[in-house]
């Protein structure tokens, strides 16, 4: 663990790949939280993979028709944006049916990303960095862009706050209220989106998902109101990222997937606890 | 509101009203005029169209042929302030993190400015109808761990806490106990001296105890006075199923019907 501290303090790249995790874990906890109180886990999957898509096609852009203006990065955030904004209108509006529209899109956006990069020169191994995560490569234009899209995400979530509880909880009422019900679940689709993105910086497209849901997961425990949530799942990711990153940093382990085994443990044993009161509590309640 | 503003414009005025879900007529040819200040309760047999028809004036549908006024307005354009809306049985996710006040308070978007931050106004408005349905003790409890019928008071409260001068309730009396029925009444009783409530209810001695007018919902729809409500017009709409229970709620200084 010394060793990590260290490197901290001696490697810009660690100074950077701790900023990343705690600049992440912030969206991460606000948008994780409306994700898991709406349920809308699986539609938040579907946009991480579709980016892999747009990474393609933007590197492929890049290296084989020498287009420079679109970074990887901004080809992510244009397909998960477009990803967003088709599954929402289909589950707002489509008659197919939405897991399975979800499910398509998942796998096309994987497809298309993993093509265009078979096209490119020295695919495997930026593919892999993409698919995986590798917080220890973030270069400082990364880190503006990552800064960019933190403050678009929580300046709206903060400021919509009421209007997105109100659509998560109950849709309908919302309407009767006068809020634009529509306009408002698109929008947070797409604050997902832009998250997703922020964190295939730190743990990749494979893990993406784990990273969004365990933190809120963990906080939904200790938490009755929405913002309580928010706050602990910042907090709870901050750890997980920093956490992660240390215990990988002295044995070389790839950093997102001990970054996820982390949250991943620390849920189970949130997950067992409150089993085991409940059970406790019910054994108390029992008379003799 | 005075006498004369409430007598003058109609709460509600439907006219030639037709609805139907993918094809299939739900309600047809519907006229109904309720003034304002009136206490309505729709019956009819299940599927008859009386949600949709409380759906159609909360603007949450659009009507297939015809028009919905409500104050004057078309409720599914232009939505106010004016409508308290109380759903027959809201879904409600047992995990999701929201407290009681949060649910209250919901009942007051649409009010504020663009942003729809909640001022004083809105945190006292909300604190008065948790009092009214008596749940203010329990407020800053997990709304999932209330009983059923906590929940349904907390629906009622979240309708009154926008003020509404028309509240549209949805079977509110299906999952309360006897002696908390005994307390809806008397609110909403009270309720009634200034606003103007439809409600759908099953429960026809509360009904017929409390409501100025039936309206029998059933694809079409009939207008009756309380007092004309007889065995006889109850089995035409339901269609001989139904026997009349009263249940003589005792309601103090005030004529019921």
């Amino acid at each position: 663990m010394n060793e990590f501290f260290q490197a901290v303090r001696d490697y810009d790249f660690m100074q950077r790949a701790v900023l990343t995790g705690l600049l992440a874990s912030v969206s991460c906890g606000i948008v994780g939280s409306y994700v898991v109180a709406r349920r809308i886990t699986y539609i938040a999957g579907g946009i991480a993979h579709c980016v892999l898509g747009g990474i393609g096609a933007a590197y492929y852009l890049n290296h084989v028709h020498g287009v420079a203006w679109i970074a990887p990065l901004g080809g992510a955030i244009v397909s998960a944006l477009l990803a967003a904004v088709v599954i929402g209108l289909v589950s707002l509006k489509g008659r197919e049916r939405e897991d399975t529209v979800i499910g398509a899109l998942w796998a096309i956006g994987m497809a298309t990303g993993v093509l265009l990069f078979y096209r490119s020169p020295g695919y495997t191994q930026d593919m892999m960095s993409y698919l995986l995560g590798n917080i220890l490569m973030v270069r400082n234009s990364d880190l503006a862009l990552i800064l960019g899209l933190d403050v678009v995400v929580v300046t709206l979530g903060i400021l919509f706050y009421n209007r997105f509880l109100a659509v998560c909880f109950d849709e309908e009422f919302a309407r009767v209220r006068g809020v634009r019900v529509e306009f408002y679940y698109l929008l947070l689709l797409a604050l997902t989106a832009l998250t997703t993105v922020l964190l295939v910086t730190v743990v990749g497209i494979v893990l993406v998902i784990a990273l969004l849901t365990l933190p809120a997961a963990v906080a939904g425990h200790f938490s009755r109101r929405l913002w309580q949530m928010m706050l602990l799942s910042i907090l709870a990711s901050s750890i997980f990222t920093t956490g992660g990153l240390a215990l990988s940093y002295g044995p070389d382990l790839p950093s997102g997937a001990t970054i996820v085994l982390l949250a991943g443990a620390v849920y189970l044993i949130v997950v067992v606890g409150a089993a085991i009161r409940r059970w406790a509590r019910r054994r108390a309640e029992v008379p003799r | 509101m005075s006498a004369d503003e409430k007598t003058s414009s109609p709460a509600i005025e439907i006219s030639g009203l037709s609805f139907s879900y993918d094809a299939v007529p739900v309600l047809e040819q519907v006229e109904l005029v309720v003034p304002a200040g009136d206490f309505v309760c729709m019956v009819g047999p299940n599927g008859g169209g009386k949600t949709t028809l409380l759906k159609l004036l909360a603007g949450l549908l659009r009507p297939t042929a015809g028009s919905v006024r409500v104050f004057g307005l078309d409720p599914f354009r232009e939505k106010s302030a004016g409508i308290g809306y109380m759903p027959q049985r809201a879904y409600v996710d047992p995990e999701f993190p929201v407290d009681v006040t949060d649910v209250v308070t919901m009942g007051r978007l649409g009010r504020g400015g663009a942003l729809g931050f909640y001022g004083r106004e809105d945190r006292e408005a909300a604190i008065q109808a948790m009092r009214q349905v008596g749940l203010y003790e329990v407020r800053r409890r997990h709304f999932a761990g209330l009983s059923g019928g906590q929940q349904q008071r907390a629906f009622l409260a979240r309708a009154l806490a926008s003020r509404p001068r028309l509240l549209l309730l949805d079977e509110p009396t299906s999952n309360l106990d006897l002696l908390v029925e005994e307390d809806l009444f008397q609110l909403l009783a009270d309720l009634n001296r200034e606003t103007t409530i439809v409600m759908v209810s099953h429960d026809l001695g509360f009904v017929t105890r409390l409501v100025r007018r039936i309206v029998c919902v059933n694809r079409r729809v009939f207008v009756h006075p309380s007092s004309e409500i007889t065995g006889e017009i109850l089995s035409e709409v339901y269609g001989g199923e139904i026997r009349m229970i009263r249940h003589d709620h005792i309601l103090n200084g005030r004529e019921a019907g």
